[in-house]
């Protein structure tokens, strides 16, 4: 390993190609906490935003107009406003909105006292919901697609309402949102570049401190191009081999 | 494409009524797998959202109209300050029309290699046209403003280059790869049987592009090229971060010099989302008509 390392210190030295990140520990230190970071930060809003679609999906058919009207303000407001004005809201005015009404929980970070909620958690909660305003349509439009004759034959069958969702509509309509959400989720991926408008350590952040630090921004740029692109082939091949095992067999082409 | 064995009640009409899935099932794959080619989102707006602007936009004026003592009035400042904001939206007017027209040129040339016969060529459209399509926005955006240089020396004379051209080149790159594949995806849609048959006529491959497959792949892309501008439209203020003089910097300019009075939060960036819904709402409801009229009637 330390010869890998030393292989990019004698790159520098011969070529000028700084890649500092890998030779210098701090600059490593901080590089793979950055690539921890968004990773962590993809994943959380993948999976929240999930849980945001389905529960929202279902929100829309409920009985109380009150929960209806919600959902559907909720999704034309996250729907139709930029992703980058939605994160500086939610961190500057909700965050700061809280922290100076002293309903943020806080705990003690070594003789200091730091919100619960930092600057990471602010944007996974944004992302989230950004993506999840898409996923909610995505999740109805294929809940709609499920005859409600499918469903009568389930409670024919003793299914409950709750049981007849979870195992014969989810199923279903969850093979028809399939690769709506596989759109959806990718662009969630380059979203999370966003997070770097507040200070999130993320890549995209990091990236410019390291390059701030060293001037290296050919370099740096590489790597973010790499990274990024590799993340979401990561994600879409996984994605697509999903979609090719859970197709329903003779649908579609 | 592959070929697919018929099922009654799932790809063909059922004779029953009861089908395994609605006709929108099918409809909503279909819409998923079109936008994968042209375009991530399609805009969906409606004239309410303007109207709910405007009323957010009053009634933050009132507010902060009524809580205000001896203080210049927030709607006085705004309207002071309007032309200023409106003269940063020029800017990303300018952004948009020449970052648009860069990437429909240079779409065009990388969509139509992607369907050359020439393997080395379509390979290495194809593997650029990814790359673009994939890679963030923002990542491009910092790439292209970083690493071109500020001026150029041409002999003894030097030109500088200014910010937001640099802006229009970084946005210039998305556009480039996703129109490419808008052009990829026009090309292959037309059905063989028109290759086949001016193939038949004596046509060249040259004369079968240029003379009958783009003519007819030009209607189509129309709508989705559209979209795309109005999804650019609505990204350029993301160069307001590279310090680009545009709206977005404008406002907070313009706040800045009013003290950052927090009462102004709401009106100077309803305002701005406002400007925006304006210029963006009749384009996006033009390319939905446009698509109807558009849409291939099998």
């Amino acid at each position: 390993m330390e010869a890998f390392f030393e292989w990019f210190r004698a790159l520098y030295e011969q070529s000028g190609w700084n890649f500092v990140f890998i030779y210098e520990q701090y600059e490593r230190e901080r590089f793979i906490t950055a690539m921890w970071t968004t990773i962590k930060l993809s994943i959380y809003c993948l999976l929240f935003s999930l849980v945001v679609g389905v529960v929202g999906a279902w929100a829309q058919g409920a009985k109380s107009a009150i929960v209806r009207n919600v959902m559907a303000g909720y999704i034309q407001v996250f729907r139709n406003t930029p992703p980058l004005v939605q994160i500086l809201f939610f961190y500057f005015v909700l965050g700061t909105g809280l922290d100076r009404a002293g309903l943020m929980p806080t705990y003690d970070a070594g003789g200091y006292l730091e919100p619960m909620l930092g600057a990471f958690g602010w944007a996974v909660i944004s992302l989230s919901f950004f993506a999840g305003a898409f996923n909610v349509e995505i999740f109805r439009s294929g809940i709609e697609a499920v005859p409600e004759s499918t469903v009568e034959a389930a409670e024919a069958l003793g299914y409950s309402r709750l049981m007849a969702y979870i195992y014969v509509v989810l199923p279903l309509a969850f093979r028809v949102s399939l690769p709506a959400l596989n759109n959806n989720l990718v662009n969630l991926i380059k979203t999370t570049t966003l997070a770097y408008v507040i200070a999130v350590p993320e890549m995209m952040y990091t990236a410019n401190q390291i390059w701030s630090d060293n001037v290296n921004v050919p370099e740096m740029m590489i790597v973010l191009f790499i990274f990024y692109v590799g993340l979401v082939a990561i994600l879409v091949y996984f994605m697509h081999k999903w979609e090719h095992a859970m197709r329903i067999p003779g649908y579609g082409t | 494409m592959k070929r697919c064995r018929m099922l009654t009640g799932v790809n063909t009409t059922a004779p029953t009524r009861l089908p395994v899935l609605l006709p929108s099932a099918a409809a909503t794959i279909g819409a998923a797998r079109r936008e994968r080619h042209e375009g991530t989102f399609r805009l969906n707006l409606k004239l309410w959202h303007g109207g709910a602007l405007l009323l957010l936009l009053l009634i933050f004026l009132g507010v902060a109209e009524a809580a205000n003592g001896t203080r210049e009035g927030p709607w006085a400042i705004l309207w002071r300050w309007k032309w200023f904001v409106l003269q940063g939206f020029g800017l990303n007017l300018l952004i948009s029309f020449l970052a648009m027209a860069l990437g429909t040129v240079a779409g065009a040339v990388l969509g139509l290699m992607q369907v050359s016969l020439l393997a080395p060529v379509r390979t290495s459209s194809w593997v650029v046209t990814q790359f673009f399509r994939n890679s963030p926005w923002l990542v491009l955006l910092f790439t292209v403003m970083l690493l071109l240089p500020f001026e150029i020396e041409i002999g003894d004379t030097v030109f500088p280059i200014p910010d937001w051209t640099k802006a229009v080149i970084g946005f210039s790159l998305p556009i480039m790869a996703n129109l490419s594949e808008v052009v990829r995806g026009a090309v292959i849609s037309i059905p063989s049987g028109q290759w086949e048959s001016s193939e038949s006529l004596a046509f060249s491959r040259r004369q079968t592009i240029w003379m009958i497959i783009l003519p007819q792949c030009f209607k189509r892309m129309i709508p989705p090229w559209m979209n795309w501008y109005c999804i650019l439209a609505m990204a350029t203020p993301l160069c307001s971060i590279m310090g680009v003089e545009e709206s977005v910097t404008h406002v907070s300019q313009a706040m800045a010099a009013e003290d950052n009075r927090p009462d102004l939060l709401t009106p100077f960036y309803s305002f701005l989302l406002l400007i925006h819904f304006v210029y963006t709402y009749p384009i996006a409801r033009w390319t939905i008509s446009l698509e109807r009229k558009f849409a291939v009637k099998l």
